[in-house]
């Protein structure tokens, strides 16, 4: 049945029809409503999970590396900072091979203190081991939250599923949230390869030395691949028994596009607005969408991107002394591709900045009109600042 | 699509009479999105919201800079605000206040309408003297002012998400919309 739902609530939603266990967070700035309306539900019995208030985000992921070694299905939220914070035991949970699944709601990196939309958090954890999605809106955030539980549970790896903060994250909609009896049968209980067992005593996350730690991390990179191979899988599954697909890439208009768009998160969404608007006025531009970033879906960007002339990669992010983060990623994916199309890279929206449609439209008509692009990433809508240090 | 732009001061529920009215418009079948002004909150400062209604599905998730009509609903806010920025010509402005205002000029491009929620708010003990919640009164009148959504969507809405008075917020609401005092065009022409 459709809600009016908060971006948040819709990942609250999510968790409690996928029957979470044991929840723990910090219910500090910068967190969010999510685990807010999660502890509602555990302390009415809405929930049947253990509600862990901790005192640091770092002990929230601890106490869930503990739970889900013991076997239960874990879920916590976190932000920016917090995510910072917890960065040790990401690469703990991913090492460990616990499919622990983790909301994150993108917020800008302090300082200066900034709670709002940016994706440097999450794509600064990029090689923790995590899966990473990135969402749109509502109703994708939600599927997504149950789909991770599945996916994580089937590959022994963490997930994080990333929403935009306040234009996702804040943002009223309509949501279908779906039955409780559909959730069960596309997530069934978990069912651990292995746990913390008295009755079957075993020592976990042991000494690893030279001859066995590499190919314990070629089995992380094998469960990446099989991350990927599954998700279609489990996205027909659950399109069968809900009746949506986002998938791991979407292409909107690619095939004869000159010029196309590539986005992540709810960019994207107000993008699928401009793309046909121009194509109203005769534009020959496509929208590609990346919702699966880690594992990196290689080979879908290099089919799609084929019958471009142009690419353009719109990052809320940046790598300092690099560019933005998924034109990167998508420099990295087509270059042992004869013939691919130049990356054009803009760098648009960190710490909250609005992305409206005319940004969007300017990068259209940037990267049109451009004969080669530079290396760098070009700053949209960038301020004249004064750049000179220790004058008034 | 219709965008409306919500002024107000934290504490008087302006961001979640917007979720209210979404949730209001989404019972009458309308695609919905609300929104608060995205940034930090803090009791009595000013506030602003956002709603966009539409009959197809609302893409859009970027700010919004020229709404179609704007909702007061605290006067006081007209001395340090100018509430019509980006406001399109001829849309509504609602504003919670005991009367018109004296001097119409700052309002000529626009549709006024005006309803005092507080004084409504206060007889049906919603909030307190300092603090009235005038919300759910505001809600009324704009379902008056724009003919939508319908009042038994509105009532249905009150009565899911507020548990605290639904009944006295319900009748708020019923009294601003035969309260609302609509001057829109008519008033402008007889300032002309």
């Amino acid at each position: 049945m459709r809600h009016v739902l908060e971006g948040s609530h819709a990942v609250s939603e999510a968790v409690r029809l996928a029957r979470a266990q044991v929840i723990s967070a910090y219910p500090i700035t910068p967190q969010t409503h999510i685990v807010e309306q999660l502890s509602e539900y555990c302390a009415n019995g809405t929930l049947n999970a253990r509600f862990l208030r901790v005192e640091s985000e770092h002990s929230a992921l601890a106490a869930l590396i503990g739970a889900a070694s013991s076997g239960v299905r874990t879920f916590t939220a976190t932000s920016s900072q917090g995510l910072a914070l917890m960065h040790e035991l990401l690469h703990w949970a991913s090492g460990a091979r616990l499919p622990i699944v983790m909301a994150q709601v993108n917020r800008a990196m302090a300082p200066g203190w900034n709670i709002w939309a940016d994706q440097t958090d999450s794509l600064a954890q990029r090689d923790t081991g995590w899966v990473q999605f990135y969402c749109e809106n509502g109703q994708e955030v939600l599927d997504t939250t149950i789909q991770a539980f599945r996916l994580a549970e089937w590959v022994n790896l963490p997930v994080m599923v990333n929403l935009d903060a306040f234009f996702l994250s804040h943002t009223y909609e309509p949501v279908d949230v779906p039955d409780q009896k559909s959730v069960d049968s596309f997530l069934p209980p978990y069912k651990p390869r292995f746990q913390l067992d008295l009755a079957n005593p075993c020592a976990f996350n042991q000494l690893a030395p030279p001859n066995i730690y590499m190919e314990m991390r070629h089995n992380i990179q094998m469960a990446m691949d099989e991350a990927f191979t599954f998700f279609e899988q489990m996205e027909e599954e659950f399109g069968t028994i809900l009746g949506r697909r986002h998938g791991a890439v979407e292409a909107i208009r690619c095939d004869d596009a000159e010029v196309i768009l590539i986005t992540s998160g709810t960019v994207t969404s107000t993008s699928r607005q401009v793309v046909a608007k121009l194509r109203e006025k005769g534009e020959k531009v496509g929208l590609l969408k990346i919702k699966l970033f880690r594992p990196f879906p290689l080979n879908l960007l290099r089919e799609l991107t084929k019958p471009a002339s142009k690419i353009a990669v719109i990052d809320r992010n940046f790598s300092f002394g690099a560019s933005g983060i998924f034109a990167q990623e998508v420099k990295a994916a087509l270059c042992n591709f004869p013939g691919h199309p130049p990356v054009y890279g803009y760098v648009a929206g960190l710490g909250g900045r609005d992305i409206t449609t005319e940004v969007i439209e300017d990068i259209y008509w940037l990267t049109k009109n451009s004969t080669a692009p530079e290396n760098e990433s070009s700053w949209v809508g960038l301020r004249e600042v004064d750049h000179a240090v220790g004058q008034s | 699509m219709v965008e409306i732009r919500f002024h107000g001061r934290g504490g008087q529920g302006t961001v979640m009479a917007t979720i209210l009215l979404a949730k209001a418009f989404f019972r009458d079948g309308y695609y919905v999105q609300s929104f608060p002004l995205f940034g930090v909150e803090r009791r009595g400062a000013p506030v602003e919201a956002y709603l966009r209604l539409d009959q197809s599905e609302i893409l859009i998730r970027t700010n919004v800079y020229t709404p179609d009509h704007v909702v007061v609903l605290d006067q006081t806010l007209l001395e340090s605000i100018d509430v019509t920025v980006g406001l399109k010509k001829g849309g509504w402005i609602l504003l919670n206040r005991p009367s018109l205002p004296a001097n119409l000029d700052s309002f000529s491009d626009y549709s006024l309408a005006v309803v005092d929620a507080t004084h409504i708010a206060l007889k049906n003990s919603l909030g307190t003297r300092t603090q009235p919640i005038v919300n759910t009164a505001v809600m009324g009148s704009l379902a008056r002012v724009l003919g939508i959504p319908s009042m038994a969507a509105i009532s249905e809405a009150i009565r899911e998400e507020i548990p605290r008075q639904p009944k006295a917020n319900i009748k708020a609401a019923e009294t601003a919309y035969q309260k609302v005092k609509l001057v829109g065009e008519i008033e402008k022409n007889m300032q002309i």
